[in-house]
Formats: C-alpha cells, sequence, structure tokens
C-alpha cells in the first residue's frame, strides 16, 4: 500500500517576503538583555543572526513583539584558549568557528560540522548559539558538542549557570533555558589523550538541512575501544547521545564484523519520524551506515 | 514600531537614512537608495541572490535587518568597477559568457570575490563548494565556474 508522501507545507506559512512589524532593542550589556528579556518574556525573541528567526517570522510562524539584538554586545563574540577547555561566545559566527586553527586542531567533528553548513553567506550571519538555542533536531553543531561532552553557561536574572549539553536539549525546538535567560557561552573540553573525531551528514543537496548526521569521538588502546562517544542528529525529538552503541562498542576491537554489529544496535536506539527531508525507515537504515562510516574515518583519524 | 537613523557606508560613499526598525536592508539598497543588484529572491536563505558584501564578507541582504548595518559597510557589484574599468570576476564573467539571464549574477560575483581574495588559486571543487550557496536558475554553472577560474588567473597576473 503506497503512504502518504508525508506532510506539505502549510499554505498559512507561505513566505510572505515581508517582516511583521516589531520593535527593535539592541542591549549592549548581558545584564541588560536579560533584563529585556524578563521584562517582556513571551513577547520577545533574541535575535542573533536572523537566518532562521526572521524567515519564520516572513512565514508568520513567530509574530515577536520586541527583538532583542545580541549583536551589539561585543562580550558574547570570542574563540579563547582556557587551558583545559576551549571557550566560545555565543554570538560567534559559524565562519569564525569554520576558520579556527584551534577548533580545526583540536575539535576536527566541529570544524566539519560548521563547514558543512548552509553557504557561506549564511555561515557568516549564522551563530553556534543560534543554532543550538533554535534546538533544531537536525542542527549541525549538536552531535560534536555531544561527543566532546560540551557545556553551555546561561545567564538569567540571578546570575549564570552551566548545564552539560547532554542536558540541554529537551524538546524540537526547546531547551532547558527559561523565558529570561541568554545562552552566553559553550565551553569544549580538550580531550586529554589522542582522539579521533568526525562528523558526517546525509542531505539531499549540499545546501539542505541534515536527513541524518553524526558525529563520533573515538579513544583506542592498540586495537580495542578505550572510550568511544556516539551522537546523531534528526532522528530523535533532540540530537541524541547513542549511549548503548557506544558502551556495545567499548573494550571491542574495531573489526569490521563489529562496527556492523554496532550498526544494527544504533538503528534500534533512534527514535526518526517521517518529514518533508526524509522517511523514519531510510532514516533508521543509514543511522547504521553513516555509523560505521564515522567510526572508520575517526580510526584513520587516529593514524589506523 | 520605531524609526531610527542609520549611518552606513555604501560602495565606499557615506549614507544616512532614516530606517523602520522592521525594514530588510534588500529593500532599503533597492527601494530608497536605487542599488538594484541584489536580487528578492526566494527570501528564505537558499539562493544567494541578495547577496551583498557586509564589511568585506557576503552575506544576505534579505535577511538583515537595515538598523544592522549602522556604522558599517556594504559593497554591491555597483561599488566593484574602478575608474570605469570592471573588476576583473566581473571580466571573467563577461569573457566566459558565465551571465544567461544575469538575475544571480552579482551574488556570483560578490562571492567569488571574497573567494579570491581568501584564495588565490582554488581547486574547481573549492570553487563549487563556496558557491554552493548561490542558485543559477538557468543552470550556467559551467560557464560561471570557468569564469571564476579565470578571474583567479587574472588577479594572480597570469593571463590577462
Amino acid at each position: 500500500m503506497l503512504k502518504s508522501p508525508g506532510p506539505r507545507l502549510d499554505p498559512n506559512k507561505a513566505n510572505t517576503h515581508i517582516l511583521p512589524e516589531f520593535e527593535y532593542l539592541a542591549p549592549r550589556t548581558v545584564e541588560e538583555a536579560v533584563e529585556l528579556l524578563s521584562k517582556y518574556g513571551e513577547e520577545a525573541k533574541v535575535l542573533a543572526g536572523g537566518t532562521d528567526l526572521l524567515v519564520r517570522m516572513k512565514q508568520g510562524v513567530l509574530r515577536p513583539k520586541y527583538l532583542i539584538s545580541i549583536n551589539r554586545i561585543k562580550e558574547l563574540n570570542y574563540i579563547e584558549d582556557r587551558g583545559d577547555h576551549v571557550a566560545i561566545g555565543a554570538a560567534t559566527k559559524l565562519r569564525a568557528l569554520e576558520r579556527s586553527g584551534l577548533i580545526k586542531e583540536l575539535f576536527p567533528a566541529l570544524h566539519e560540522a560548521v563547514e558543512s553548513m548552509a553557504g557561506v553567506q549564511i555561515r557568516n550571519m549564522g551563530t553556534i548559539g543560534g543554532n543550538l538555542c533554535n534546538a533544531s533536531p537536525a542542527a549541525d553543531t549538536a552531535p560534536p558538542l555531544l561527543v566532546f561532552e560540551a557545556e553551555v553557561v546561561i545567564a538569567g536574572p540571578n546570575g549564570r549557570r552551566v548545564v552539560p549539553i547532554t542536558q540541554f536539549f529537551i524538546g524540537p525546538g526547546k531547551t532547558v533555558m527559561a523565558r529570561n535567560e541568554l545562552l552566553v557561552e559553550v565551553r569544549v573540553p580538550k580531550p586529554v589523550k589522542p582522539t579521533g573525531s568526525a562528523f558526517m551528514k546525509i542531505a539531499r543537496v549540499a545546501m539542505d538541512l541534515a536527513k541524518v548526521n553524526i558525529a563520533v569521538a573515538l579513544r583506542m588502546n592498540g586495537n580495542v575501544v578505550e572510550d568511544v562517544k556516539v551522537a546523531l542528529g534528526s532522528v530523535a525529538p533532540t540530537p541524541m547521545r547513542a549511549y548503548r552503541t557506544e558502551e556495545f562498542l567499548k573494550g571491542k576491537e574495531l573489526t569490521e564484523d563489529v562496527m556492523w554489529e554496532a550498526a544494527k544496535i544504533v538503528r534500534t536506539e533512534v527514535k526518526p519520524i517521517t518529514d518533508i527531508r526524509s522517511t523514519a525507515e531510510y532514516r533508521r537504515e543509514v543511522s547504521g551506515v553513516i555509523l560505521v562510516d564515522a567510526l572508520k574515518k575517526a580510526m584513520e583519524r587516529l593514524g589506523r | 514600531m520605531g524609526t531610527r537613523l542609520i549611518n552606513f557606508k555604501l560602495n565606499g560613499r557615506p549614507v544616512s537614512i532614516e530606517v523602520k526598525d522592521n525594514e530588510l536592508l534588500i529593500n532599503v539598497l533597492r527601494d530608497r537608495l536605487g542599488v538594484l543588484s541584489p536580487k528578492y529572491g526566494c527570501g528564505i536563505g537558499e539562493c544567494g541572490a541578495c547577496t551583498v558584501l557586509l564589511d568585506g564578507e557576503p552575506v544576505l541582504s534579505c535577511l538583515t535587518l537595515a538598523v544592522e548595518v549602522d556604522g558599517r559597510e556594504i559593497t554591491t557589484v555597483e561599488g566593484l568597477a574602478k575608474d570605469g574599468k570592471l573588476h576583473p570576476v566581473q571580466e571573467a564573467f563577461v569573457e566566459e559568457g558565465a551571465i544567461q539571464c544575469g538575475y544571480c549574477t552579482p551574488g556570483f560575483i560578490l562571492v567569488a570575490k571574497r573567494l579570491l581574495e581568501e584564495e588565490k588559486n582554488p581547486s574547481e571543487e573549492r570553487i563549487r563548494e563556496y558557491v554552493r550557496g548561490n542558485l543559477c536558475r538557468c543552470t550556467g554553472y559551467v560557464n560561471i565556474i570557468k569564469a571564476i577560474k579565470r578571474a583567479a588567473e587574472k588577479i594572480s597576473g597570469g593571463k590577462a
């Protein structure tokens, strides 16, 4: 029996090419921004790169009364080596991450993820904080940050709190952040031992969002997996770690058979849906394939 | 909704203009300043026809609020020719016949200009990767890639 081709675009959400009216606010400090968020709550949206927010406003999906631009807050834009971790300001452009030698050297999977995103124009506009706060299950920066066990720093009226990225996403478009909180920093711990990492994605064309994306971070002791982290996107309500797959791989020799066995496990861990970009069946199937490919690439990076 | 006065440089000349909070850069450029090279194509960041350079970097003017360019510098293809002579990337596009209907051309030229500032001699793969945010609905990609290669040769002082 033929199944329906999946959800169609809602005609009520057609792109109007016109931005609805709003009031533009441009705080100069994080504290000012948090104050404005506290004051306007549900009626306000944070504007960073605008590449998602303004699109959704043109489509009439979002109609905020206030846009709080964080682009004039200088203290949110940096990539800093802090010894045991690298700190990235939330409003740092994707392009800055792509061009950072530090990121490329320490976190190849994050570098690859950013490089794979959209076109150069969007990467000049979009920010790492925006990509995370949108909380799209397909966010390309999420799987690498999940395998590197990054933390995010969130500012609110009562100060700052640090949240592991593994606890940050709670549903499609939803994070643990309250309405009056602002993401200010991403901290990525440096690997303590030689780690091979890789990011891969399957998308229809180069500009598209992922049908499935994956990051792995792999540590080997001889031929045996000492530690491995696996994270996937676009296959569950949030970007997800594949803990059972990780547990299975630990302590095993990474043979072809073992990797394909792991592929079977990851297919049971993902919880994909059918949408305009792909079917659940396809996503489940290729999650396994892309896992094997990513493991091989990570091994190569370790010089094996 | 408020309006505010913004100041920015457009193709080297200072501009001072009152804009509405929800006004997009592309509308200010096209409708109020007469700069018609950026095109309002898809409106959602897929086509690249509205590309302009913001402080030298390609961005989408249809997803940029005009208020956000206050104090910055915008370049469009109107600002590329010097003393009546086209920029090498523009020349190369003409010479290779890389222009069909012309709608996407300004975006491609600006992105190509930025690529060639970053890399003197990019490979074909690199060129294709770099222009992936620009669509040519006439599908004239072959000549566009040829033109960018030719521009690279011109700029690095090879063939004139």
